[in-house]
């Protein structure tokens, strides 16, 4: 971990009082997990025992403490994608990423979530793909974004 | 005094007093007066999700290519609330409404309405009932029936755009507030009004606000709850998103009143877009010393910053909220004390929800006793809910409190599509409860939903048909609440753990007598022993589906039978062989070889192998009609017989 990087984000965040969240948020946005490392260093800057650290970033859902994939794949779970298949659609998701919700493939290329509510829920059921919404989604859609878009823009990049 | 500003120099323009806010307006107005056509394109997050981005690109361009840049204009607006519609938009004096719009209508969009004024019938919305095609929003049966008093701005000005929004009378009421009332008038206006809480709890907000008023100490702080976290709730977002700047209206009035110089936005990280806004917004504002220091020369100080959670529903709860501004893990502490006087930091907090701030400055300009005349006697006002589920138009409504759940369902949601039945409509998300059929003609309120077992909530709307399994959407419910517990109080830890794997295991065919005893006697404990809001409403969602479907309970359990056909370890297909061609259709869709059989020879299910997945019955051709699919032990028993 650069820690050059790390402390960047910290000096902005001098004196802030009950910044600890705000600066999990920006050293994820920056290294996109949180290393263990870094908690430790956050604890110091804050003066805070380590224990607490580690207990807000375990807490909230948005945290990672390993490395994640380079693209996200979140399949929404609202009620009103739940009433339109969406259980179906994570299952698929996951036979066709090879991975289980939660997890990140072992080349690093995906993670798949599941999320409670993303609020377009007039378009149910949604998949994100990095900031990308896919709305009305069905098994046969999912399948074609996950194995045929996915393997083009990977491709393209 | 100025008497008039040039348009040039709005960009830093500096509204110095109430004076200067008034001839702002005026300037406003006279400018869009003389300027041409408005094409309005909705760019809220759901018909962004449509490709609305690209549709406002579209327009830009041709515009440009046909050098009309000075006759039309092409603005970007906020949510309409038809979001399934989407991309939407308004074009020309007429304000004809356009759906489902994509990038290669534009031209023709600019072509006919735009420069000939001309209707592009086939964009109009047509009503599924009459066949009638309507021009104007107001003309579709989905907006007749509401009244849009919290909404009146979304999908009418341009967000990030402080002109549009005092345009329509932005500010003025926080104007008339600081130059001519007195904090404890606006308190009482806001009482006589009778505005809740709009977040699901349904607290008076002028008592709130009166009890933080009194609090002793200096500092005080207002915080909007922007931390929308029931599943199937969107109308905070449309707020935050399509009408960032009556949020902060609603909060520096309440400062005002309240005696707060500092206001908190507390949004989820999952709505980006309305965070967005609501920055732009808050930096627009300070340019225009609307925020800050001496807020139109009466000495009135309010500055307002955005916090983004983390993902964590309970944070939704008050004193989780204020835990997690503080840097802290988000776990409710018990109350007394109120935030209202021992809040953020340990000093006096009002925590309002966006919807209830949005309503504020509506008050505060046509005054307490106008918003009290709207509603019913108990439930005053307006109420956003979030329509979805299985019904036709799907979306955000606002409808004045005692509107009836059938008219909610049936006239603005245009019924059940497909032809299916209505079973029951969940309010209030995961704190709620599912109403039946039989009390449909309900009008909605605090105590009317209350009595029936459910909540307003914060809205949240979700119709079920025939088609769904009351048993699955209260483990769904259970599922939620399990992973959202925050593990401080046992019972709620534990108990919201036990009812999800008991109704789990009543979906999956390993249901038990007394299992339904269990339930609700677990449901009391998880009620009764916990301290916060999240504990004391999940097991509602149980409660209330066994009050009113324990019939179907009792088939999971005792006949392990789903009448819905949802569960899969409850049902099975099976190849009908007197009407099975034999054409291989199924055995070659089949996603894992389940299917027996061969050209000439009739196809059958190996059981064994099934995984439910329903493609077989999608494939059969129509007229064979040869798969079919059944629940109940009597049918197993059938199937082991033959």
């Amino acid at each position: 971990m650069d820690i050059e990087r790390l402390n960047k984000i910290l000096a902005v965040f001098e004196g802030e009082r009950g910044g600890l969240i705000s600066i999990l948020q920006r050293v994820q946005e920056e290294f996109g997990y949180l290393p263990e490392a870094a908690l430790s260093l956050i604890a110091d800057f804050l003066k805070l025992p380590p224990s607490q650290v580690f207990s807000v970033a375990t807490f909230y859902d948005h945290f990672y403490l390993t490395r994640r994939g380079d693209h996200l794949v979140s399949v929404c779970q609202g009620t009103a994608c739940h009433v339109l298949g969406a259980r179906d659609i994570l299952e698929t998701a996951e036979n066709c990423l090879g991975i289980k919700t939660g997890q990140t493939s072992s080349d690093y290329k995906y993670s798949l979530e599941r999320v409670a509510c993303l609020g377009s829920c007039a378009l149910a059921p949604v998949v994100l793909v990095d900031d990308e919404v896919h709305s009305k989604m069905t098994v046969r859609k999912v399948k074609k974004i996950l194995t045929e878009d996915l393997d083009d823009t990977e491709t393209r990049t | 005094m100025e008497k008039s500003i040039s348009i040039q120099s709005l960009e830093d323009y500096k509204i110095g007093s109430v004076e200067s806010l008034r001839l702002l307006r005026e300037t406003i107005f006279a400018d869009q007066q003389t300027t041409g056509k408005l094409v309005s394109v909705c760019c809220g997050s759901g018909c962004m999700s449509s490709g609305s981005e690209h549709v406002r690109d579209a327009f830009v361009r041709k515009i440009k290519d046909h050098e009309l840049e000075d006759e039309i204009t092409v603005k970007k607006t906020g949510c309409h609330g038809f979001c399934e519609r989407g991309p939407i938009v308004v074009a020309g004096p007429e304000k004809i409404f356009y759906q489902h719009v994509t990038k290669e209508d534009v031209p023709e969009i600019i072509s006919e309405t735009l420069i000939e004024n001309r209707v592009v019938e086939r964009l109009l919305y047509e009503d599924p009932v009459t066949g009638q095609k309507c021009f104007h929003e107001n003309d579709i049966p989905f907006y007749q029936k509401q009244r849009r008093i919290v909404l009146k701005n979304c999908g009418i000005i341009d967000p990030t755009s402080i002109e549009d929004y005092i345009k329509v009378d932005g500010f003025r009421a926080l104007a008339k507030i600081i130059s001519q009332m007195t904090p404890e008038g606006v308190i009482e206006e806001i009482k006589l009004s009778g505005l809740r809480g709009r977040g699901g709890a349904g607290f008076p907000a002028g008592i709130k606000w009166e009890t933080a008023r009194n609090a002793p100490g200096e500092e005080k702080y207002i915080i909007c709850n922007g931390d929308e976290g029931d599943p199937g709730a969107f109308m905070d977002r449309s707020v935050m998103e399509g009408d960032p700047y009556s949020v902060l209206e609603g909060m520096m009035i309440a400062g005002y009143a309240v005696g707060a110089s500092q206001g908190i936005i507390y949004v989820r990280a999952e709505y980006p877009l309305a965070v967005h806004h609501l920055s732009t917004a808050i930096a627009r504002a300070t340019d225009m010393r609307l925020l800050g220091h001496n807020i139109m020369g009466t000495g009135f100080n309010f500055e307002i910053k955005i916090v983004k959670g983390a993902g964590a529903f309970v944070c939704g709860e008050e004193t989780a909220l204020i835990a997690s501004i503080e840097g802290k893990s988000g776990r409710p502490k018990p109350k007394p004390p109120f935030p209202a006087i021992q809040g953020l930091w340990g000093k006096p907090t009002i925590i309002n929800n966006v919807e209830t701030l949005a309503n504020v400055s509506r008050i505060a300009l046509n005054g307490g006793k106008w918003y009290s005349e709207i509603g019913t006697p108990t439930d005053k006002g307006t109420k956003i809910f979030s329509l979805v589920g299985k019904v036709r138009n799907v979306g955000l409504v606002e409808v004045e409190m005692g509107t009836t759940l059938r008219e909610i369902i049936f006239d603005i949601g245009g019924g059940i599509p497909k032809g299916k039945r209505f079973k029951a409509v969940q309010t209030g998300g995961p704190s709620g409860g599912c109403i039946p059929e039989e009390l449909l003609d309900l009008p909605v309120g605090y105590e009317s939903l209350a009595k029936a077992g459910s909540i307003i909530g914060s809205g949240g709307m979700l119709v079920m048909d025939e088609d769904t399994c009351i048993v699955n959407i209260a483990r769904y419910f259970l599922d939620f609440a399990q992973n959202e517990s925050c593990g401080q109080c046992t019972p709620c830890r534990l108990g919201t753990k036990q009812m999800f794997k008991i109704l789990q295991d009543i979906t999956r065919g390993r249901g038990k007598p007394g299992d339904i005893e269990i339930l609700l006697e677990l449901s009391d404990a998880v009620k009764q022993a916990s301290i916060c809001g999240l504990g004391m409403t999940v097991p509602n969602p149980v409660i209330s589906t066994i009050q009113y479907f324990r019939k179907e309970y009792e088939e999971h359990i005792h006949e392990r039978r789903c009448q819905a056909l949802v569960c899969r370890s409850l049902i099975f297909y099976r190849i009908k062989d007197y009407r099975c061609k034999a054409c291989l259709k199924c055995l070659q869709a089949c996603p894992v070889d389940a299917i027996i059989g061969a050209k000439w020879q009739v196809h059958e299910i190996d059981q064994s192998k099934c995984i439910k997945c329903g493609t077989c019955m999608e494939v059969c051709p129509k007229r064979f009609n040869a798969v079919e699919c059944v629940t109940g032990l009597t049918e197993v028993l059938r199937d082991q017989s033959e």
